[in-house]
């Protein structure tokens, strides 16, 4: 697998799976979080705490309820009982919008780009917060809107360019045409650039091969390199890619969790291994 | 940069070339009047385009074009002033060019409200009723201003739409769609039993008067010459239709655009970042019912009266085809559609009794082979011609 990631992309220090760093604060705390729908439990009070700067690793079986966790943390559902603190405010049932500019992106497991718009243009409805709404701004005062757009072209390119230079110099083309690959590049820039406190990542591995999924990786770790306190939360199968990138993982099975630590502790658990690696 | 503006000026010839022939094109469609003539005159354009597309020459047109928008814009509005001053004394064709223009300007409205936000609208016909009714009313019981009467019929027109904001925010697609079918039918009825509004007869409109100076007279210059009073009602229409133009244009390429284009997409992934859908979705209802209703009571004016059998739910659908024929989103795509439904059927009249069938077998079977439309939108350009440093 080695061989087959680029070298030139991720310096090597960023490619070691044990990095040391410190803990930080913690950012997010979530408190006996339940979700049901109709007689099935999806979150079966989840606590959680999440440490600044830290990638954690939320595994589980098909059904566990780890993309509900996400919908019910972006306000998509309605959570049924318990609560989630973020950066000191409860965003507990508030809507997706108020989620968002709490400082929390996402992206979705199966891709949710807008297929006929550009690169740029889906990398900017990320950057909602940024763009001036006004209709006068927009319609009338197009010397200044040229200047908003130019400075939102360079940092998107930028940003575009840390996961694929080729793509960066084709930001006006649609995404229809795009690989797996470059879509889920672009669906993370888009949940970059919105320079958010804690990223979601749902199942970026998905429908992509073996060494795709470690290039991506690759450019995670690099972006995450380069913003500091960046808090990322990341639902995979790919143990490989937990193993690599995370620094503690939570395994959910019906909703609850059943085991919590690094890759190699859980992965040592007997409840884990049962209901997850099979029984052997 | 430079090998490239040497490519765009050497080929403007052709291009302008192009901008003739097509205004040549049109006004004898126009202009002949036996039906041999007139199918013969059709064989020869779609021929042309057949042609043209096959060896590619419209293709590299286009992409000319494309990248000197204000060259396109400057030989339509030049084209349509040739227009106007061939047929300065023929008052049914002006009043067929009229029409097309106001079509136009309501089309715009709806793209707004369909091809960008998504948002269906089967009641177009209705919002321009509500212009025309407001222009007859105003018109005929107060001394404001024609052209405050067109923004206030749009003014109107976008205060009726918002009635139906609350059933249309809380559904969705296909269901926000029937809410303005209900009102559509709704809104016919109402008219024909309101005797203040003239009943089924409907209501005069009385002509513009802007300053003393009267639309509804013709226009003499010197002894012998004299240019029919629609060429009044056609300046004012290019002019406010050329503003609807570029406002709508600068919309769709501005972060409104991409919030409109954002929700119609994906209203999930759209709300995980931040957008407003309900606020999105009432500015593009109101926008596009603000045109729709300004369209509405310049027909009015240019009609003269305005009846309720003129905005039948059939009259809306007539509205949501050419944007579906133009090509969603596309607004160069809606005047070529306008020209089409509404030229073709009232020169050809051997199908003008049958052209609700021959609308609804155009949308069909544009939607079965070519759903894009005949000028497919294309990705947005923010500013066309604008290159990164």
């Amino acid at each position: 697998m080695n061989a087959a990631r680029k070298a030139k992309r991720a310096p090597p220090h960023l490619r070691s799976p044990k990095r040391t760093k410190a803990v930080g604060p913690v950012v997010m705390r979530v408190n006996g979080l339940t979700k049901r729908f109709g007689g099935v439990v999806a979150l079966d009070k989840l606590d959680l705490e999440l440490n600044q700067g830290e990638i954690l690793g939320l595994i589980g079986p098909n059904g566990s309820g780890k993309t509900t966790f996400f919908n019910v943390t972006t306000g998509i559902y309605p959570a049924d009982g318990g609560g989630i603190e973020f950066a000191g405010a409860d965003i507990t049932n508030k809507t997706p919008q108020a989620v968002y500019y709490a400082g929390i992106s996402r992206t979705f497991q199966l891709s949710r780009l807008s297929l006929p718009l550009s690169i740029f243009d889906n990398i900017m409805i990320g950057n909602h917060a940024r763009l001036n709404p006004g209709l006068w701004f927009n319609l009338m005062n197009r010397q200044g809107f040229k200047r908003e757009f130019e400075e939102n072209f360079e940092t998107a390119r930028d940003l575009v360019r840390i996961f694929d230079p080729p793509l960066a110099d084709r930001m006006f083309k649609p995404v229809a045409g795009l690989p797996m690959i470059d879509r889920r590049r672009i669906e993370i820039c888009r949940a970059l650039i919105a320079k958010p406190k804690l990223l979601l990542l749902d199942e970026p591995s998905a429908g992509m091969t073996h060494d795709e999924t470690a290039q991506l990786m690759d450019d995670i770790m690099e972006v995450r390199g380069r913003t500091k306190d960046l808090t990322i939360i990341i639902v995979e199968h790919e143990m490989g890619v937990i193993e690599r990138i995370t620094e503690r993982c939570v395994v959910l099975n019906f909703g609850r969790k059943i085991a919590e630590g690094t890759f190699k502790q859980v992965s040592r658990d007997r409840e884990v291994q049962e209901a997850y690696l099979g029984i052997e | 940069m430079e090998t490239n503006e040497n490519q765009t000026s050497a080929s403007l010839w052709p291009a302008l070339a192009g901008a003739v022939l097509t205004t040549v094109y049109v006004i004898l469609l126009l202009k002949v009047e036996s039906q041999t003539e007139v199918i013969g005159l059709l064989i020869v354009g779609a021929v042309a385009i057949l042609v043209g597309t096959w060896t590619g020459h419209l293709a590299r047109a286009g992409q000319t074009l494309a990248g000197r928008e204000n060259i396109l814009n400057l030989f339509v509005i030049l084209g349509t002033l040739a227009m106007i001053g061939y047929f300065h004394e023929d008052h049914f064709i002006l009043l067929l060019v009229a029409t097309v223009m106001l079509y136009v300007l309501a089309t715009l409205g709806l793209n707004l409200q369909f091809g960008y936000a998504g948002v269906l609208n089967f009641a177009g016909a209705s919002f321009f009723g509500v212009g025309g009714y407001t222009a007859a009313v105003l018109g005929t019981h107060t001394a404001i201003p024609g052209l405050l009467i067109i923004l206030i019929g749009g003014v109107m027109a976008a205060l009726i739409g918002s009635m139906l904001l609350l059933p249309v925010l809380r559904t969705r697609g296909h269901y926000a769609a029937v809410v303005t079918i209900a009102f559509s039918l709704l809104f016919k009825v109402f008219l024909e039993v309101n005797d203040v509004l003239g009943g089924p007869q409907g209501l005069q409109v009385p002509g513009m008067k802007i300053l003393g100076w009267k639309f509804n007279d013709n226009i003499e210059i010197g002894q012998n010459f004299e240019l029919s009073f629609y060429v009044n009602y056609l300046v004012v229409i290019l002019l406010i239709l050329i503003t609807a133009f570029i406002l709508v244009r600068r919309l769709e390429r501005s972060w409104v655009g991409l919030n409109l284009d954002a929700l119609r997409l994906d209203e999930t992934a759209a709300t995980c970042f931040g957008l407003n859908i309900v606020r999105w979705k009432i500015t593009a209802f109101l926008l596009g019912n603000f045109l729709i209703g300004v369209a509405g009571a310049l027909s009015g004016m240019v009609i003269g009266f305005v009846a309720p059998t003129s905005f039948t739910f059939g009259d809306s659908l007539i509205l949501v085809s050419i944007v579906l024929l133009g090509g969603i989103g596309n607004v160069w795509g809606l005047v070529v559609a306008t020209a089409i439904v509404v030229i073709i059927p009232e020169k050809l009249q051997a199908i003008q009794e049958y052209r609700f069938l021959l609308y609804a077998a155009m949308v069909m079977l544009m939607l079965l082979f070519r759903p894009e439309g005949l000028l497919p939108r294309p990705v947005r350009q923010f500013f066309p011609g604008w290159r990164s440093k």
